[in-house]
């Protein structure tokens, strides 16, 4: 199985920790990985602004840079989200297609194709999960507290192999942060509140790490705490499932 | 000071208005608040029921099937409802609804008449329009009551006056129904609204509802409301008007179980709405009339993106569960219907007004997940998005920059260096750079860059 590796733009300037994370976790599970160096961005920050029509470069760049793996995963929800559901080609149209069916977020490629039923990584420490919207909502990554429908999270299926971490809950267990990509700036009262109240929802129920499967929302929350000089950290999932030893 | 900032983020948008709710954060909290223990309420409501999903994709579908032959339905009504004795009028649009009800006043010579609570009536500003015609019109739903007193439209389509804390309803009842200074014990208030408004309901001569639900096959509609002011209103008036969207109709009487079950459980956690009123003749002596209202809802049925925002039922549990809703309150969306399903339906009646609403959302989907006839409102706020840059309704500067990183993300090398180049890559993104003016450091920190990619690493270390 030969899995191309996708680290989104801001992953890959902000937060490389995240992507090497990934990559060794990967590697370690057996995989053979590849960093396909021509890769940059999925569109969605011009397809969310109304711009999908200016994405055309950006999937073809990504079709030619994933097209020959088996499986593409990134450590990010939101930018899979957006190429399952609108990577398109121009110049090879069959091949973006087939590919929208073989990219994955990271936590689900570990549940759902890896199916891994144990993991060994060592992680002490008190840690609330952030449930991001569109791994959320668009991939399912677990059950959304609006459905009348069985419970599950694949995220803390995942969590819980890891030794010593214990995983606090929340009073809202799946709001928002309000990143939101342009509606960060756009909307900047709205974002920041929304920011705001989910960082408190786990600082109160004593949270010493939040962590989730998508970075974007992580940042967000990242930097309300920061501001806040609070001690609490952020962490992406595939850093703390590849943690310890 | 404030004047200016607001002016120059615009008053008029949703961005500038939340950003002023903003300004007290005890009372965005408290709003907040108060809305998610509606939302609660909800899923308690809806937790109870096991058969929930199923309903709500029954209610889908038969809408689904509604809209697809939504002539033939209305015909048949028609058809049922003049064999019933009522008068039915047909207004194309706002101007031709409000008119048709200032005749039927001038016919009967009333210039005072009394209103249940109509989302319609608030998306034609028919007060607006009768009080320049002279006609007083008392809204008889306390919270519509409420917010008519304030002079004020309402911010939510359930909960007129959520925006409004008690202390403000007494200070209002102080000035307009003679209640004492300070007094705010809700029971007080209450009561004081209920003689008000009995007078009223007693006096006045035409009274007009809304309607929730037209049932084809019979001629009859349906009213829910909560304080059975929609029923003291047409049971004692002389002539009942009932103003409804052409996309109420639903086939069949047996239908009504699918909606009254999902109705007051979405809307409110009840089971069932206190009053489910039936209305299909007019009683001995009584003058019925129903204004079927298209206003733009014929062209929204054209557009097949965005067609299923017609089987909205106004339940707002949309507003209810949207965290933006909750935190910039509905007058920010300044439309008759806020929240997520006002930011779909506002743009089909003027793209340019409403051009930024499909943006006052983080695309979260909570909306769509809650919504009991599965509108799927996210992906039509997304596809919105695309109409409005597409015609031209978004600034130059966003486009200019939106171009900029389109070309940034085409050119991988390009990328590759102007991320070497200290991140200068991320002024394209949304995050932009750490400055006073740029409005993400206002409450937040950048991220600290590190001292290389993820590309840097991987090419020293596994090349």
């Amino acid at each position: 199985m030969k899995v191309g590796l996708f680290v989104p733009c801001y992953v890959d300037q902000f937060y490389p920790q995240a992507g090497i994370a990934t990559l060794e976790l990967l590697e370690k599970l057996g995989v053979e990985v590849e960093f396909p160096e021509r890769q940059t961005c999925c569109g969605q920050p011009m397809a969310n602004s109304g711009f999908s029509h200016l994405t055309g470069d950006c999937d073809e760049l990504f079709t030619e840079s994933f097209a020959g793996y088996d499986y593409v995963v990134a450590p990010s929800g939101s930018c899979v989200l957006h190429l399952k559901e609108h990577l398109h080609s121009k110049k090879n149209p069959s091949a973006a297609e087939d590919l929208r069916g073989r990219i994955y977020e990271l936590v689900e490629f570990l549940t759902d194709i890896l199916q891994i039923k144990s993991l060994k990584a060592r992680f002490p420490h008190k840690v609330g999960v952030h449930q991001s919207c569109h791994g959320l909502r668009g991939l399912h990554l677990s059950q959304m507290s609006e459905l009348v429908a069985p419970g599950f999270s694949k995220p803390e299926y995942l969590l819980n192999f890891v030794e010593g971490i214990e995983l606090i809950s929340l009073n809202r267990k799946d709001e928002c942060c309000g990143f939101g990509g342009t509606f960060c700036v756009a909307e900047e009262a709205v974002s920041s509140k929304m920011g705001k109240d989910r960082v408190s929802d786990h600082v109160q129920n004593g949270a010493e790490y939040i962590t989730g499967a998508d970075l974007s929302c992580l940042m967000h929350m990242e930097g309300i705490l920061k501001r806040q000089k609070s001690g609490v950290k952020v962490l992406h999932i595939a850093e703390i499932l590849n943690a310890g030893e | 000071m404030v004047k200016e900032e607001t002016q120059h983020k615009g008053l008029t948008e949703h961005s500038g208005l939340a950003d002023i709710f903003n300004r007290d954060e005890q009372r965005v909290n408290w709003h907040d608040e108060t809305l998610w223990f509606v939302r609660s309420k909800r899923d308690k409501a809806a937790h109870s029921l096991p058969e929930w999903e199923l309903l709500r994709e029954t209610a889908s579908q038969i809408k689904h099937n509604v809209l697809s032959d939504l002539d033939t339905y209305l015909q048949q009504f028609e058809e049922q409802a003049l064999i019933n004795g009522v008068t039915v009028h047909w207004a194309a649009d706002a101007r031709e609804h409000n008119q048709i009800v200032h005749s039927i006043l001038k016919k009967h010579e009333i210039n005072r008449m009394v209103k249940s609570k109509s989302m319609l009536t608030e998306e034609c500003h028919l007060n607006e329009y009768l009080k320049e015609h002279g006609v007083e019109v008392i809204d008889t739903d306390l919270g519509e009551r409420i917010v008519q007193l304030a002079e004020e439209p309402p911010s939510h389509i359930v909960l007129p006056c959520i925006h409004k804390k008690k202390e403000e309803i007494g200070e209002l009842f102080h000035t307009h129904l003679g209640t004492a200074a300070g007094e705010s014990d809700p029971q007080v208030l209450t009561e004081a609204a209920r003689q008000h408004l009995r007078e009223s309901f007693l006096t006045r001569r035409l009274a007009l509802t809304g309607v929730n639900f037209a049932v084809a096959e019979t001629g009859e509609f349906v009213v829910c409301t909560n304080e059975g002011n929609a029923d003291m209103g047409s049971h004692l008036a002389d002539v009942h008007i009932a103003s409804m969207g052409i996309e109420k109709i639903i086939p069949r009487r047996k239908d009504l179980g699918f909606f009254l079950r999902l109705l007051a459980r979405s809307a409110t956690g009840q089971p069932i709405t206190t009053y489910s009123s039936h209305f299909r003749k007019p009683r001995a002596g009584q003058e019925m009339h129903i204004i079927l209202v298209d206003n733009g809802r014929t062209v929204q049925l054209g557009r097949e993106d965005f067609r299923n925002s017609l089987k909205c039922i106004r339940c707002g549990a949309c507003m209810n569960t949207c965290p933006v809703y909750r935190r910039s309150g509905g007058h920010s969306y300044h439309n008759a219907i806020a929240g997520p399903i006002g930011s779909i339906l506002a743009p089909n009646l003027d793209m340019k007004a409403y051009a930024d609403l499909p943006f006052a959302s983080t695309l979260c989907g909570s909306c769509s997940n809650v919504c009991p006839v599965k509108i799927d409102i996210h992906d039509q706020l997304y596809k919105w998005r695309q109409v409005l840059v597409k015609e031209g309704h978004v600034s130059p500067v966003k486009a200019m920059g939106m171009k900029a990183m389109a070309f940034t993300f085409a050119m991988p090398r390009f990328f590759a260096f102007a991320g070497k180049a200290g991140r200068v890559v991320m002024k394209y993104l949304p995050f932009v750079v750490s400055n006073k003016l740029n409005p993400w450091y206002k409450e937040r920190e950048m991220p600290k860059p590190p001292k290389e990619s993820f590309r840097e690493w991987y090419k020293r270390e596994r090349r």
